[in-house]
């Protein structure tokens, strides 16, 4: 086995934040079935709410590659 | 229309096969010279030996390969060793200016010139400086570019060389942004070349100028009209900025902020869709570069803090309505808040620009792993069966991720920008 422990790191942030935008996404769509009409609204704060928890596992990436 | 795919598809395959085939032809020659070079090496000691075919890769590197291809160059490759040369602007403080078009380095195959012009030489498309100040300036004619192996950090890592007169001349590191410090290293040289990125760049630049005066001309002419063609499809797209991303983020005062906003997407996405195109105009990996989209970053940020009023900073520096302690945790978070905004919008595009490249770039190199570089014809058949419809997956997937992340630098772009000119509501 060889890699670094710096991967096993990376890989723990992406699977957080893959469960954390999963929600969201679940979410915004029961939102979306619950209120077909604040489709425009749910679907622009999805995107930004997923791309704060993406920035979770950015800085993460970035960390692993530093170090 | 399904016959049409189909034909590209056979198309395709029968190019990348083709390609196969001719790097087989090279194996052959390739491990001659190897045997050649072995026992020169025996004879000379240390005498630095050179691939008779300039293919100084023994086998097909992914990881190199993935990362050649996405990276920036001198010049733009097309196809074989036809090279669209671009200007080449180049500052040594120890020197001065070197002013050139690439093709003058002669470039062959993989983009490696014959040539070293004042200590230049072209590396796979890119320019580098011989290190050794001992080499000959002006034109010279090197024997070739080949690589040694070098232990980094534990690590064999290849480090290309120019041979010049049986010597093997080291090339210098490439700048990295921490100057050296974590390694790396920091070149003698300024290059200010138009190179692949910057051309790209240009090139999306003078496409929005040309289509942006032309609607621009047509609302002038048509005043009180229905939109008519270019006008009607750009419409849509600007409206969408502003009614989704820029009114309900920003509040009353978008409309000073709207052209920053439209510039930004538009860039982006022109940048994003032009790097699809794995061929001549396209191919430029521009907004897959850190340097670009830290630039882009860089706007942001200064843009959102020199409009952010007394509330903004007040929140920033001193979260009102809230414990004193809980004030001396919450200001270094909010601080360091400031600085990882535009750090993750940068990160973001680089990233998900980035990933879905490389992604495109492992498929394809499938077919010559499958290949065993070119020795096995079927394992090449076989690899590209399965290349060909993963890519076309892929790229269907990236041409939705460029405009998903186009939208979402100008969304969050937006947002930071609403909060920093809030108005305080306690």
């Amino acid at each position: 086995m060889t890699g670094s422990i710096t991967a096993l790191g990376l890989a723990l942030a992406a699977i957080g934040a893959g469960i954390g935008i999963g929600q969201i996404g679940g979410r915004a769509m029961d939102a979306i079935a619950r209120q077909p009409e604040a489709v425009g609204d749910i679907r622009a704060n999805m995107i930004l709410t997923a791309a704060l928890v993406e920035g979770a596992a950015l800085i993460a990436m970035v960390l692993s590659f530093i170090l | 229309m399904r016959s049409f795919s189909l034909i590209i598809g056979l198309l395709l395959s029968f190019l990348t096969v083709t390609y196969g085939q001719d790097q087989h032809g090279d194996q052959h020659s390739n491990s001659a010279s190897h045997a050649e070079e072995a026992s020169a090496g025996q004879e000379g000691h240390g005498a630095c030996g050179c691939l008779h075919d300039e293919e100084a890769f023994p086998e097909y590197n992914p990881t190199a390969s993935a990362f050649q291809h996405i990276g920036d160059a001198n010049a733009f490759h097309v196809a074989g060793d036809f090279y669209i040369p671009l200007p080449c602007i180049l500052y040594a403080p120890d020197h001065g200016w070197t002013l050139m078009m690439a093709n003058k380095f002669e470039a062959h195959h993989h983009g490696n010139g014959s040539k070293a012009i004042d200590r230049y030489v072209l590396v796979h498309g890119e320019v580098k400086r011989i290190a050794d100040t001992a080499f000959p300036k002006g034109e010279v004619e090197i024997e070739c570019i080949s690589h040694v192996m070098e232990s980094v950090k534990g690590k064999e890592v290849e480090m290309p060389v120019a041979v010049y007169g049986g010597t093997c001349y080291a090339l210098e590191n490439r700048s990295t942004l921490d100057g050296g410090v974590f390694g790396g290293g920091i070149t003698s040289f300024y290059d200010f070349s138009i190179t692949k990125n910057v051309f790209t760049m240009l090139l999306v630049l003078i496409f929005f100028f040309l289509v942006f005066r032309s609607v621009a001309k047509t609302y002038q002419a048509r005043r009180g009209q229905a939109p008519k063609g270019l006008q009607g499809f750009m419409e849509p797209i600007v409206l969408f900025i502003q009614d989704e991303v820029a009114k309900p983020f920003i509040g009353a005062r978008y409309d000073k902020y709207l052209p920053f906003l439209l510039s930004i997407f538009f860039f982006i996405l022109g940048l994003n869709l032009i790097g699809q195109i794995p061929f001549f105009p396209g191919s430029g990996n521009v907004t897959g570069n850190l340097g670009v989209t830290m630039v882009l970053a860089l706007f942001v940020f200064v843009v959102v803090n020199i409009n952010g009023n007394k509330n903004y900073w007040k929140h920033i520096f001193w979260m009102p309505g809230v414990p004193a302690p809980i004030k001396l945790i919450l200001t270094p978070v909010e601080v360091l808040g400031l600085f990882i905004k535009p750090f993750t919008l940068m990160l973001r595009l680089f990233a998900n620009i980035t990933a879905g490249h490389i992604v495109v770039l492992s498929f394809v190199g499938l077919i010559f792993i499958f290949g065993k570089s070119g020795a096995s014809m079927g394992g090449s058949l076989g690899g590209a069966a399965a290349s060909i419809p993963l890519t076309m997956f892929i790229m269907a997937i990236e041409l939705l991720v460029a405009f998903i992340q186009a939208f979402v630098f100008t969304l969050l772009t937006a947002s930071y920008i609403g909060a920093a000119i809030e108005e305080d509501h306690h």
